[in-house]
This record gives C-alpha cells, structure tokens and sequence, in this order.
C-alpha cells in the first residue's frame, strides 16, 4: 500500500470503529433539516422555494462539526509530530486526511440529501441538481475546513474558532451550490454554476493543502 | 560513517530562552546521553535535533552540511519518539505498528521488523488487543518498537524508559545496543534513568542553560 492509502485507510478504520462521529453529522443534519417545516410551516410552495438554501446551509454546519477533531486528536497523542517528520509531504498527509474525512461525512451528507429535499417538496430536477452540486461542493468545504482545523490545532476552544474561520469561506460554495439547485429547477442554464464549483475544487485541492501543512508545521513548533 | 554535529545552538520557548552555546556532536555507532534538571531543555534540544524545532541561533549539520537546507532529508533519516507515545487507542497494536513502519520507509519495513520489534518489546502475545487496554507501560512499549522496526540510523529517544518496568528497560538497552553496534546507527536519549550503555557519552545541559540565564541577566542591564 502506498503511504498516501495507508494515511486514508487508517483514518477510514478509525473512523468506522468510533462510528460516533459520522452518526453525529448525519444526524445534525437531519435534525435541523426537519426542524425548518416545523419553523415555517406546512406551505409547500415555501419549503420548495426555500429548500436548496436549507438543504446547503445545515450541510455547511454539519460538515463543520467534526472538523475540529481533524487534526486535533493525533496533536494529543504525538501522531502529528510523526507525520511532520515522516516521509510523506506533509501537504500529501493534509490531502490523505482530508479525503478520509470527506468519505465519512460528505458522502454520508449526499446520500442523505435527496431525502431531505423530497421532505421539503423538492423538484425532480431540482433534486438532480442537488446530488452533483453537493458532489462537486462538499470536497471543498472539506479542504477549507481543514486549513481551519489545522489553524486551530492546540487552540482552546478551538470549534468556536474554526466556524469564525471557516464559515465566511464557505460562501462561494454556498452561492453556486444554492445558485446550480435555484437554475435546475427554474428551468435555467445549469452548468456556469457546475464549472464555477469545479473551479472552486480545482482551486481548493491545490492551495489547501499547501496552507494546511503550514500551519501544522507552526503547530508542532 | 556519519556524523550528526551541532555548533553554538541557542532555543528559544515564547521569548524565554532555554539554552545558549550549546555543541554537540554524534558519529555512527556512539549514544549520547542528555542529562539535567527538569526544564533544562532536554526535550527542546531533541526536537531541534530533530527539526521540529529551529534553533534561535547556531546550526545542526549532518556531515558537514546543514539539515536547514534539506529538512525532508533530515527526517527521512531519524526516528524520533516524544513524551507522547502516537498510539490509537481504536487500533490493534498490530496495526498501529505497522501503519507507522508502512509510512517510515520509502520501502516500507518487512513483516519480519515488525515481528522482531513486537518480540523485542515483549508484545507478541498482545499483537491483536486493541491500544485502548495497554497500561502506559505498555504502550510506551508501543512506541519504542515503532522506533525498533524502523530502519533509520539516527534515534532521537525522550525519556524512553518511562513507565517502562525493568525487564523491558534491560530490552530496551540491549535495543539501543544492536541499533549502534550492528547497524551502525546512532541515537541520542534524554532521560533520568540510570541506563547501562557501552560506550555511552553524557551531555549535561545545565551549563548551557546557565548560560543563557547570565545572557538574559546581562540583556536585562
């Protein structure tokens, strides 16, 4: 196995073996979701109309609510300072860890998704759209929210931090997540959405890593 | 035959420093013990030797040449263990030991090292319990047959032997002993304990820190 699927399958055991955390998002995400017919009421041409929106903001803060451990539990047991010295770069460690983390909440997320959004009387289209702009966005949250986790290892209190961090760069995915849905659905040009959220991708799966090895070089200072 | 050698190093901790004009020098085959009061610098000056740190002033070089220039290449070549032991508590001790041997070699060390490290530490029979259970003890044992299995030639060891009970202190010297005399590796152990090492050099850093109190004294004026 190389190192760099050696890093992913372990955090993928250990993840599986907690369970805990992937229960929790998934949950959270569920949870809030619901709660919005609930707040609004009943009117199905609101909750369709709102429903992107919804559906994309309880996605950012679910998929920010097991960041804080990225980074943060092998600071406490000395794995950190072990990745730093290893022979793997430690961008490739960023990038192994961030992956991990994506197969464990942001899959879980999409899959979720369409659920959620046939709840809050979603359009077929509309539906579509949803699965490949989560596809193509949630990657990013996960990368952006690394540089986040990594900025904040060994802070306390770290989680309040990291929203204050993360939250404002999680707009653009937010804009042309919502932005792909709202198109679908009104029967609008769908793909400048698709290609500007690849672009983000493309941009964050270079630049994050570079920022996150970074910063936990400075942390293990 | 290498030599790991520093020259006039200094350490700063947030403004404080911790010692100045420091020398020190390693050749293949040789220990060196660091000794001194709690504080003194002990664990500062391995993580600077092991470039986790950077050093206030001087340079480390490994012979000849600045590790400053090739920090990858430093790594690639210590193995170092901490106070904390990077032991998943989820894992086996099977498989913590070999993610850590997969992802220290560019070849990734043979079943055999990891074999050969378990039986060194006294391990085998518990190759398949998850680290949660171990003692500290235990699992300090963990991590010095991570360092076991390794095939790198210079050991960076911080208080190796604590927890460790005394069996596995004598099994840990005869380790240190194949490590130098065999392979011709080199390792460099803090530590308070009184260990039987032939041939084994002590640094005491007391001076040093000395030192760097009179610098700070005298900056002060």
């Amino acid at each position: 196995m190389s190192r760099f699927t050696l890093i992913v399958a372990r955090d993928l055991r250990l993840a599986l073996r907690r369970g805990a955390d992937s229960t929790m998002v998934v949950t959270f995400f569920i949870l809030i979701a619901v709660l919005f017919p609930l707040g609004v009421g009943p009117d199905t041409a609101i909750l369709a109309r709102i429903s992107p929106g919804v559906i994309w903001v309880t996605a950012l803060l679910a998929s920010m609510l097991s960041l804080e451990r990225l980074f943060q539990a092998d600071f406490e047991d000395g794995s950190l300072d072990l990745l730093v010295l290893g022979s793997l770069p430690l961008e490739a460690v960023v990038l192994a860890k961030s992956l991990a983390h994506w197969l464990t909440t942001g899959m879980l997320l999409i899959v979720a998704a369409p659920v959620l959004a046939l709840l809050l009387n979603m359009s077929a289209e509309g539906l579509i759209a949803l699965v490949l702009a989560m596809l193509l966005g949630t990657p990013s949250l996960t990368l952006i929210g690394a540089v986040g986790a990594a900025l904040t290892v060994g802070a306390r209190r770290g989680g309040a931090l990291l929203s204050l961090l993360v939250l404002p760069l999680y707009v653009p995915v937010l804009i042309f997540g919502v932005g792909a849905v709202d198109a679908a659905i009104s029967g609008m040009a769908v793909r400048p959405h698709f290609l500007i959220l690849g672009a983000l991708l493309a941009g964050t799966l270079v630049l994050t890593p570079l920022a996150g090895a970074a910063a936990l070089r400075q942390a293990v200072q | 035959m290498s030599t790991f050698a520093g020259h006039g190093l200094e350490c700063a901790r947030s403004e404080r420093i911790v010692f100045a004009g420091l020398d020190f020098a390693v050749e293949s085959g040789a220990v060196l013990i660091l000794t001194g009061p709690n504080g003194v610098g002990k664990s500062s000056l391995l993580r600077l030797m092991a470039g986790l740190l950077e050093p206030a002033a001087g340079r480390i070089t490994w012979d000849g040449a600045p590790m400053a220039d090739d920090p990858e290449a430093h790594g690639a070549r210590l193995d170092y263990l901490g106070h904390l032991d990077g032991v998943k508590g989820l894992l086996t001790v099977a498989e913590n030991l070999r993610f850590w041997t997969g992802l220290g070699g560019g070849r990734g060390a043979p079943d055999g090292a990891v074999k050969g490290a378990l039986e060194a530490t006294g391990l085998v029979r518990l190759a398949d319990l998850p680290c949660r259970f171990l003692s500290a003890g235990q699992r300090r044992r963990l991590a010095l047959a991570r360092v076991i299995a390794g095939t790198r030639p210079l050991w960076l060891l911080d208080e190796p032997t604590s927890g460790l009970d005394h069996d596995a202190v004598g099994a840990f010297e005869n380790a240190v002993g194949r490590h130098c005399r065999s392979r011709q590796g080199m390792a460099v152990i803090a530590t308070h304990t009184a260990l039987s090492l032939e041939g084994a050099r002590t640094l005491e850093l007391s001076p040093y820190a000395e030192k760097a109190r009179e610098q700070a004294a005298e900056a002060a004026r």
